[in-house]
Protein backbone atom coordinates (compact mmCIF):
# COMPACT_ATOMS: atom_id res chain seq x y z
CA UNK A 1 0.00 0.00 0.00
CA UNK A 2 1.14 3.51 -0.75
CA UNK A 3 0.09 6.19 1.67
CA UNK A 4 -2.66 8.31 0.10
CA UNK A 5 -1.34 11.40 -1.58
CA UNK A 6 -2.79 14.53 -3.00
CA UNK A 7 -1.87 14.69 -6.66
CA UNK A 8 0.36 17.68 -7.21
CA UNK A 9 -1.57 19.77 -9.65
CA UNK A 10 -2.94 23.25 -10.10
CA UNK A 11 -5.76 22.45 -7.73
CA UNK A 12 -9.34 23.24 -8.62
CA UNK A 13 -10.45 25.16 -5.54
CA UNK A 14 -13.85 23.48 -5.66
CA UNK A 15 -12.56 19.93 -5.44
CA UNK A 16 -10.18 17.70 -3.52
CA UNK A 17 -8.25 14.84 -5.07
CA UNK A 18 -6.59 11.90 -3.33
CA UNK A 19 -4.89 8.83 -4.80
CA UNK A 20 -3.64 5.56 -3.38
CA UNK A 21 -1.96 2.45 -4.80
CA UNK A 22 -3.40 -0.79 -3.45
CA UNK A 23 -1.55 -4.13 -3.61
CA UNK A 24 -4.49 -6.13 -4.96
CA UNK A 25 -6.00 -6.71 -8.42
CA UNK A 26 -8.40 -4.30 -10.08
CA UNK A 27 -11.69 -6.21 -9.72
CA UNK A 28 -11.10 -7.01 -6.07
CA UNK A 29 -10.23 -3.39 -5.27
CA UNK A 30 -13.33 -2.13 -7.05
CA UNK A 31 -15.57 -4.59 -5.21
CA UNK A 32 -14.19 -3.74 -1.78
CA UNK A 33 -14.58 -0.03 -2.46
CA UNK A 34 -18.12 -0.19 -3.78
CA UNK A 35 -19.77 -3.12 -2.04
CA UNK A 36 -17.95 -3.23 1.29
CA UNK A 37 -17.81 0.44 2.10
CA UNK A 38 -18.71 -0.26 5.72
CA UNK A 39 -15.49 -2.26 6.11
CA UNK A 40 -13.28 0.77 5.55
CA UNK A 41 -15.34 3.93 6.05
CA UNK A 42 -14.34 6.02 9.05
CA UNK A 43 -16.82 5.01 11.82
CA UNK A 44 -16.68 8.54 13.23
CA UNK A 45 -18.36 9.73 10.05
CA UNK A 46 -21.34 7.49 9.67
CA UNK A 47 -24.67 9.19 9.21
CA UNK A 48 -26.32 7.13 11.95
CA UNK A 49 -25.26 6.97 15.58
CA UNK A 50 -24.46 3.30 15.09
CA UNK A 51 -24.19 1.97 11.55
CA UNK A 52 -24.33 -1.80 11.10
CA UNK A 53 -23.81 -1.77 7.35
CA UNK A 54 -23.71 0.32 4.22
CA UNK A 55 -25.99 -0.73 1.40
CA UNK A 56 -24.85 0.37 -2.06
CA UNK A 57 -27.26 -0.43 -4.88
CA UNK A 58 -24.81 -1.27 -7.66
CA UNK A 59 -26.46 0.52 -10.56
CA UNK A 60 -26.82 4.07 -11.85
CA UNK A 61 -29.68 5.66 -9.94
CA UNK A 62 -29.20 3.32 -6.99
CA UNK A 63 -28.80 4.67 -3.49
CA UNK A 64 -26.20 4.51 -0.76
CA UNK A 65 -27.75 3.93 2.64
CA UNK A 66 -26.46 3.56 6.18
CA UNK A 67 -28.43 0.86 7.98
CA UNK A 68 -28.44 0.75 11.77
CA UNK A 69 -28.60 -2.31 14.06
CA UNK A 70 -32.37 -1.90 14.54
CA UNK A 71 -32.97 -1.46 10.82
CA UNK A 72 -33.06 2.34 10.80
CA UNK A 73 -31.96 3.73 7.47
CA UNK A 74 -30.30 6.90 6.28
CA UNK A 75 -29.85 7.36 2.53
CA UNK A 76 -27.17 9.95 1.80
CA UNK A 77 -25.96 9.25 -1.73
CA UNK A 78 -27.07 8.42 -5.25
CA UNK A 79 -25.01 6.25 -7.56
CA UNK A 80 -24.02 8.30 -10.63
CA UNK A 81 -21.61 5.86 -12.29
CA UNK A 82 -21.22 2.15 -11.71
CA UNK A 83 -18.82 0.80 -14.30
CA UNK A 84 -17.05 -2.26 -12.86
CA UNK A 85 -14.10 -2.30 -12.52
CA UNK A 86 -13.05 1.10 -13.89
CA UNK A 87 -15.24 3.80 -12.39
CA UNK A 88 -17.64 4.57 -9.57
CA UNK A 89 -19.26 7.88 -8.76
CA UNK A 90 -21.87 8.97 -6.29
CA UNK A 91 -23.52 12.11 -5.09
CA UNK A 92 -22.57 13.41 -1.67
CA UNK A 93 -25.92 14.39 -0.19
CA UNK A 94 -24.27 15.39 3.06
CA UNK A 95 -24.03 18.94 4.30
CA UNK A 96 -20.86 20.21 5.98
CA UNK A 97 -22.80 19.83 9.24
CA UNK A 98 -22.78 16.11 8.44
CA UNK A 99 -26.56 15.99 7.93
CA UNK A 100 -28.48 14.71 4.92
CA UNK A 101 -28.80 17.35 2.22
CA UNK A 102 -32.14 17.03 0.43
CA UNK A 103 -31.54 19.70 -2.25
CA UNK A 104 -29.60 18.10 -5.14
CA UNK A 105 -28.30 21.55 -6.12
CA UNK A 106 -26.46 21.66 -2.80
CA UNK A 107 -24.85 18.23 -3.15
CA UNK A 108 -21.32 17.57 -4.31
CA UNK A 109 -20.03 14.51 -6.18
CA UNK A 110 -17.39 11.88 -5.51
CA UNK A 111 -15.75 10.36 -8.59
CA UNK A 112 -13.50 7.34 -8.15
CA UNK A 113 -11.43 5.73 -10.89
CA UNK A 114 -9.61 2.42 -10.72
CA UNK A 115 -6.66 1.54 -12.94
CA UNK A 116 -4.31 -1.44 -12.98
CA UNK A 117 -0.72 -0.34 -12.43
CA UNK A 118 0.29 -3.98 -12.91
CA UNK A 119 -1.39 -7.36 -12.36
CA UNK A 120 -1.23 -7.04 -8.58
CA UNK A 121 -1.47 -3.30 -8.02
CA UNK A 122 -4.39 -0.95 -8.51
CA UNK A 123 -4.34 2.82 -8.41
CA UNK A 124 -7.42 4.40 -6.92
CA UNK A 125 -7.95 8.09 -7.65
CA UNK A 126 -10.73 9.88 -5.84
CA UNK A 127 -11.99 13.36 -6.65
CA UNK A 128 -14.59 15.06 -4.51
CA UNK A 129 -15.98 17.70 -6.88
CA UNK A 130 -18.23 20.77 -6.78
CA UNK A 131 -17.65 21.55 -3.13
CA UNK A 132 -18.85 25.11 -3.72
CA UNK A 133 -22.37 23.71 -4.05
CA UNK A 134 -22.40 23.33 -0.27
CA UNK A 135 -22.74 27.09 -0.01
CA UNK A 136 -24.86 27.35 3.08
CA UNK A 137 -23.06 24.65 4.94
CA UNK A 138 -19.74 26.21 4.13
CA UNK A 139 -20.80 29.43 5.88
CA UNK A 140 -22.25 27.50 8.81
CA UNK A 141 -19.07 25.48 9.07
CA UNK A 142 -16.99 28.62 9.22
CA UNK A 143 -19.17 29.93 12.03
CA UNK A 144 -18.99 26.70 14.01
CA UNK A 145 -15.23 26.35 13.94
CA UNK A 146 -14.83 27.78 17.42
CA UNK A 147 -17.39 25.51 19.07
CA UNK A 148 -16.25 22.39 20.97
CA UNK A 149 -17.88 20.04 18.46
CA UNK A 150 -17.29 22.28 15.49
CA UNK A 151 -15.25 21.70 12.42
CA UNK A 152 -12.08 22.96 14.01
CA UNK A 153 -11.95 20.28 16.68
CA UNK A 154 -13.11 17.61 14.26
CA UNK A 155 -10.42 18.64 11.81
CA UNK A 156 -7.77 18.57 14.50
CA UNK A 157 -8.88 15.13 15.62
CA UNK A 158 -8.73 13.87 12.05
CA UNK A 159 -5.31 15.42 11.55
CA UNK A 160 -4.03 13.67 14.65
CA UNK A 161 -5.13 10.26 13.46
CA UNK A 162 -4.39 10.68 9.75
CA UNK A 163 -1.09 9.34 8.57
CA UNK A 164 1.36 12.02 7.61
CA UNK A 165 1.36 11.92 3.83
CA UNK A 166 4.50 11.80 1.77
CA UNK A 167 4.00 14.19 -1.15
CA UNK A 168 4.66 12.53 -4.47
CA UNK A 169 4.51 14.37 -7.76
CA UNK A 170 2.43 12.10 -9.94
CA UNK A 171 1.64 13.56 -13.34
CA UNK A 172 -0.31 10.55 -14.43
CA UNK A 173 -2.75 10.96 -11.57
CA UNK A 174 -2.84 14.71 -11.91
CA UNK A 175 -3.97 14.45 -15.50
CA UNK A 176 -6.74 11.99 -14.88
CA UNK B 1 -16.19 49.31 0.92
CA UNK B 2 -16.78 45.62 1.51
CA UNK B 3 -20.40 44.66 1.84
CA UNK B 4 -21.37 42.32 4.62
CA UNK B 5 -22.21 39.23 2.59
CA UNK B 6 -21.31 35.65 3.31
CA UNK B 7 -20.00 33.10 0.86
CA UNK B 8 -23.37 31.40 1.12
CA UNK B 9 -25.32 34.47 0.11
CA UNK B 10 -22.88 35.22 -2.67
CA UNK B 11 -23.31 31.74 -4.16
CA UNK B 12 -27.07 31.60 -3.67
CA UNK B 13 -27.58 33.54 -6.91
CA UNK B 14 -27.46 31.13 -9.88
CA UNK B 15 -25.65 33.56 -12.17
CA UNK B 16 -23.05 34.30 -9.52
CA UNK B 17 -22.60 30.58 -8.91
CA UNK B 18 -22.07 30.10 -12.64
CA UNK B 19 -19.54 32.93 -12.72
CA UNK B 20 -17.78 31.53 -9.68
CA UNK B 21 -17.57 28.06 -11.22
CA UNK B 22 -16.16 29.48 -14.44
CA UNK B 23 -13.59 31.57 -12.62
CA UNK B 24 -12.69 28.58 -10.44
CA UNK B 25 -12.18 26.46 -13.54
CA UNK B 26 -10.12 29.10 -15.34
CA UNK B 27 -8.98 32.60 -14.39
CA UNK B 28 -10.88 34.99 -16.65
CA UNK B 29 -11.46 38.63 -17.47
CA UNK B 30 -14.86 40.33 -17.32
CA UNK B 31 -15.06 40.26 -21.10
CA UNK B 32 -14.33 36.55 -21.31
CA UNK B 33 -16.99 35.81 -18.72
CA UNK B 34 -19.59 38.05 -20.36
CA UNK B 35 -18.95 36.45 -23.76
CA UNK B 36 -20.02 33.06 -22.43
CA UNK B 37 -23.02 34.19 -20.42
CA UNK B 38 -26.39 35.76 -21.27
CA UNK B 39 -25.66 38.79 -19.10
CA UNK B 40 -24.03 42.16 -19.79
CA UNK B 41 -20.50 43.12 -18.88
CA UNK B 42 -21.68 45.57 -16.21
CA UNK B 43 -23.78 42.79 -14.68
CA UNK B 44 -20.80 40.44 -14.66
CA UNK B 45 -18.72 43.17 -13.02
CA UNK B 46 -21.36 43.62 -10.35
CA UNK B 47 -21.48 39.88 -9.63
CA UNK B 48 -17.70 39.74 -9.46
CA UNK B 49 -17.69 42.58 -6.95
CA UNK B 50 -20.05 40.60 -4.69
CA UNK B 51 -17.93 37.47 -5.04
CA UNK B 52 -14.84 39.49 -4.28
CA UNK B 53 -16.38 41.03 -1.18
CA UNK B 54 -17.29 37.51 -0.01
CA UNK B 55 -13.64 36.57 -0.59
CA UNK B 56 -14.61 33.89 -3.07
CA UNK B 57 -12.70 35.47 -5.94
CA UNK B 58 -9.60 37.63 -6.13
CA UNK B 59 -8.44 39.82 -9.00
CA UNK B 60 -5.14 40.97 -10.34
CA UNK B 61 -3.91 43.15 -13.19
CA UNK B 62 -2.30 41.20 -16.03
CA UNK B 63 -1.01 43.73 -18.53
CA UNK B 64 -3.99 45.88 -19.42
CA UNK B 65 -6.51 43.27 -18.30
CA UNK B 66 -7.95 42.53 -14.90
CA UNK B 67 -8.12 38.78 -14.36
CA UNK B 68 -10.36 37.16 -11.80
CA UNK B 69 -9.53 33.86 -10.13
CA UNK B 70 -11.02 31.84 -7.30
CA UNK B 71 -9.70 33.00 -3.94
CA UNK B 72 -7.93 29.96 -2.49
CA UNK B 73 -9.12 30.90 1.01
CA UNK B 74 -12.77 30.72 -0.01
CA UNK B 75 -13.43 27.02 0.35
CA UNK B 76 -10.14 26.18 2.01
CA UNK B 77 -11.58 24.84 5.22
CA UNK B 78 -14.05 22.48 3.58
CA UNK B 79 -11.35 21.26 1.24
CA UNK B 80 -8.91 20.70 4.07
CA UNK B 81 -11.49 18.78 6.04
CA UNK B 82 -12.53 16.52 3.15
CA UNK B 83 -8.94 16.06 2.03
CA UNK B 84 -8.11 14.64 5.46
CA UNK B 85 -11.32 12.62 5.55
CA UNK B 86 -10.60 10.97 2.20
CA UNK B 87 -6.96 10.38 2.91
CA UNK B 88 -7.81 8.63 6.13
CA UNK B 89 -10.60 6.68 4.47
CA UNK B 90 -8.44 5.60 1.51
CA UNK B 91 -5.69 4.57 3.89
CA UNK B 92 -8.14 2.33 5.73
CA UNK B 93 -9.65 1.18 2.44
CA UNK B 94 -6.29 0.10 1.02
CA UNK B 95 -5.50 -1.89 4.17
CA UNK B 96 -8.87 -3.68 4.04
CA UNK B 97 -8.62 -4.39 0.30
CA UNK B 98 -5.15 -5.87 0.73
CA UNK B 99 -6.09 -7.95 3.78
CA UNK B 100 -9.21 -9.38 2.19
CA UNK B 101 -7.32 -10.23 -0.98
CA UNK B 102 -4.59 -12.08 0.90
CA UNK B 103 -7.20 -13.93 2.98
CA UNK B 104 -9.41 -14.84 0.05
CA UNK B 105 -7.70 -14.20 -3.28
CA UNK B 106 -10.18 -13.81 -6.09
CA UNK B 107 -10.04 -16.60 -8.66
CA UNK B 108 -8.49 -14.81 -11.62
Amino acid sequence: MTTPTRPETAADPTSVSVAVDVAAPLEHVFDVFTLRMDSWWDPDHHMLEDTAEFVVEPWVGGTITDVGPAGERCTWGRVLVFDRPAAFAFSWDISPRWEVETDPARCSEVHVSFAAVDAGTTRVTLEHRHLDRHGEGWAAMRDSVGSPDGWGSNLRRMAETARIPVPIVDREVAES
Amino acid sequence: MATDISGFAALADPTRREIYERVAARPSSVGELAAGLPVSRPAVSQHLRVLKDARLVADEAVGTRRVYRADPEGLAMLREYLDLFWRRSLDSFAAVAEETFHDHPDPT
